[in-house]
């Protein structure tokens, strides 16, 4: 990310206010993909907090990513619904097939897989979402297809 | 406005405003706490010291909850004893059972709740947490696995220390203590004062401990150990000992010192009166150029820690003195030992320093090869107690040994280097000495001394007159520098020391003290300034001998190439931009 990037997003919060805080990172992750501690120190500098501060909110919440997304990112829902229909079993069987844990990036940057919050489509639980596609109502032949589908891509 | 509320079937009065823990505390009812900090805002985080409220349907946190008039409480009904002790278990359901090697065995807050609540078995097991111990910082060692997430040490690294190094990072049962990208303390801007050591209940944080390294020196028949004590350190160390600070305790000091096996006992006193000479040549050389003001002292390695990584615009204005350890470790080896007739190499210097931030310092300054420190040890007051204890000497049973080496003679200005405040005063004696040729009339200012964070006085010096302050709470530094900064108050010195109340209170220090022992420390070294017979620097007479015999003048190329630092900024370190009101939105 290049210093005018992040000047133009400091830009749409003047004022040095920390209301900013939350919206200023989600813009960068969407240009970045994720956030780098020279990123949160420049950040904190802008809002005149601490980075360690800056680095603890972000941390709080599960939208943020601190390392750059695999080639295929894959996001499991664990909102009630899909929680109870069993999606920390599909959680499970993604990590073993893609050998990465929730919240990284395998070393090869292939994949990486991020829990979620309820994505808000409780009536077709569970619901997988891989780059820009969701998958609904997901049944253990779907995962393996999927899975299987995205090996061989990246093969 | 009061009224009568009723505690434990009592009645008692109580005043609008005050939370329930405020009227338990006056009226001498004990509710254990664990992130309950006197003076800060409660958060009411840790749940301990619940009470049970009439009508209330949850149990109240009592550091929290005001107190109103109709209230009905209960301190330690079967409910509430029944809450505490099912806490403490959830709190060791995580917890590594090592208490029995833990360092804060003895003295752990959780292991005295664990007992004051009886808890006397394993109930919850929980899944153990596997994170690191942070121990590549030299002077403080984290273990987040022993931590309890009181929160303590935040609230005073954010708001008594103001450098915000750690924060809870994560949520829910993820969360823990942590510092920017995991990079540990030592990549960071933690200024390594050790406040949050002092205000840990558990083993989480600790410091650095080079016991070992002292006890292997004092075994190796080929080396020749040496130790000097900050003057810190006589005025707390009775506390341990159950012996009031006086006079006498210096030479019990001593004594232990040299039972122990050290062959020379030093007062880093006497170098602090050194630092005095080379500060005050300092200073008067740049305020009569007009150049690099205000002058900022730098005997607190925290503040020039603090300086090199977050504040680099004012590293010109920091003196390049060292401080008195590194000065009496330089002293030692270059010019002590040889006269003694000893080998550089084999002279091991230990020092005793209330500080865990020295030990970072003395590792930074080593001899002309690069690779010899000055100071070979750093140890803090609570490591040299243990060591007494682990020697076996009886402090209550030494006869006081009288100075053994010349280089012990010390001024009272330079004993009171360990209170906010007492390094200026001692400065300012000096400096009115070598600008008018005469002692000041009255030695002691008054303007100087106190608890507060940042005191001011205006001396006249001549035609001169001199705007001071000390600051002490790094924290309080930041309207400081505003002010310097603006150019609203002309300031010609400013001393700052990193703890509440300077050195006395340092992070080395015995663990939780009360007000009433920092005052009698406090006490302890204004007591030496009054009874002193030497009160100022450069009539010490091993200053006057050092500098007839071994330096040149004060101020002096040599003496710079000798006693002096030279400063430079923490490329590469984490620069943390620093921190107005922390609220967060």
């Amino acid at each position: 990310m290049t210093k005018e990037n992040l000047e133009s997003i400091f830009s749409k919060y003047p004022g040095n206010k920390k209301d900013g805080l939350l919206p200023i990172l989600q813009e960068i992750q969407d240009q970045q993909g994720y956030l780098t501690d020279e990123l949160l120190a420049e950040v904190g500098k802008y809002l005149n907090l601490p980075s360690n501060k800056v680095y603890g909110v972000a941390t709080f919440y599960d939208q943020f990513r601190f390392h750059s997304q695999g080639q295929y990112h894959i996001r499991i829902c664990n909102g009630t619904a899909c929680h109870l229909i069993g999606s920390s079993t599909y959680l499970a069987e993604l990590e073993k097939q893609l050998k990465v844990k929730a919240g990284s990036t395998s070393k090869d940057r292939k994949f990486s897989i991020e829990i979620s919050n309820c994505m808000g489509a409780c009536d077709s639980a569970p619901v997988i979402q891989i780059n820009d596609v969701f998958y609904t109502h997901v049944t253990d032949s779907d995962l393996d297809r999927c899975i299987r589908s995205i090996k061989e891509k990246t093969e | 406005m009061q009224f009568d509320v009723e505690i434990n079937n009592q009645p008692v009065s109580a005043k609008r405003g005050e939370t329930i823990k405020n009227v338990l505390d006056r009226i001498g009812i004990h509710v254990p706490t664990l992130c309950y900090l006197s003076g800060f805002s409660p958060t009411g985080g840790c749940r301990m010291c619940v009470v049970e409220v009439d009508g209330f349907s949850e149990l109240v946190p009592s550091c929290s909850h005001p107190v109103t008039e109709w209230m009905k409480i209960k301190t330690h009904s079967p409910r509430v004893l029944k809450a505490r002790k099912v806490l403490v278990e959830l709190l060791l359901a995580g917890h590594p059972d090592d208490c029995l090697y833990c360092e804060r065995s003895g003295k752990c807050g959780l292991q005295d709740l664990a007992a004051e609540l009886n808890v006397r078995e394993r109930k919850y097991h929980g899944k153990r947490q596997n994170i690191q111990i942070d121990k590549a910082c030299l002077s403080i060692v984290r273990d987040p696995a022993k931590c309890v997430l009181c929160g303590r040490c935040i609230r005073i690294c954010d708001e008594i220390i103001g450098v915000s190094a750690i924060d809870i990072v994560g949520r829910g049962s993820e969360s823990k203590i942590g510092t920017t990208y995991n990079k540990g303390l030592n990549t960071h801007t933690c200024v390594k004062c050790g406040q949050c050591i002092m205000v840990c209940p558990t083993g989480a944080l600790t410091e650095k401990s080079n016991i070992q390294a002292v006890l292997d020196a004092l075994n190796n028949p080929v080396l020749f150990p040496v130790i000097q004590f900050s003057p810190t350190v006589p005025a707390s160390i009775g506390e341990d000992f159950n012996i009031k600070a006086s006079k006498d305790i210096l030479n019990l000091l001593r004594a232990a010192l040299k039972k122990m096996g050290f062959r020379q006992v030093f007062d880093t006193s006497m170098t602090a009166d050194l630092t005095i000479m080379e500060e005050a040549a300092e200073f008067i050389e740049r305020f009569q150029k007009h150049e690099n003001l205000p002058f900022l002292t730098s005997c607190c390695p925290s503040w020039v820690k603090y300086i090199e990584s977050t504040r680099p615009q004012l590293l010109s204005n920091l003196s390049t003195t060292a401080s008195p350890q590194q000065m009496m470790g330089r002293l030692i080896k270059n010019y002590i030992a040889s006269s003694a007739g000893q080998k550089v190499e084999n002279v091991f210097v230990v020092s005793v320093m209330p500080c865990t931030a020295k030990k970072h310092e003395a590792d930074q300054d080593r001899m002309n090869d690069g690779i010899t420190r000055n100071v070979d040890v750093v140890i803090t007051t609570r490591e040299l107690v243990s060591l007494i204890r682990l020697l076996g000497i009886d402090f209550n049973s030494l006869e006081p040994e009288p100075v053994d080496t010349h280089y012990s003679m010390r001024s009272a200005a330079g004993n009171l280097f360990g209170i906010s405040g007492g390094h200026l005063e001692g400065l300012l004696r000096t400096v009115y000495q070598m600008m008018t040729g005469q002692e000041m009339s009255t030695l002691k200012i008054n303007e100087l001394r106190g608890l507060k964070g940042r005191k001011e006085a205006k001396i006249k010096i001549g035609k001169a007159t001199l705007f001071v302050a000390a600051v002490s709470g790094l924290a309080n530094v930041k309207s400081l520098v505003e002010d310097i900064e603006a150019r609203r108050d002309n300031f010609s010195i400013i001393e700052v020391m990193a703890c509440p109340n300077g050195c006395i209170n340092g992070g080395g220090q015995k663990l939780n003290p009360d007000e009433k022992s920092i005052k009698s420390r406090m006490k302890a070294l204004y007591d030496v300034d009054e009874e002193e017979m030497i009160r100022v620097a450069h009539k010490n007479p091993v200053i006057i001998d050092l500098y007839e015999k071994f330096l040149a003048k004060p101020g002096s190329d040599r003496n710079k190439e000798l006693l002096h630092v030279v400063r430079t900024t923490r490329e590469g370190s984490c620069v943390i931009h620093f921190t107005g009101n922390l609220c967060l939105p």
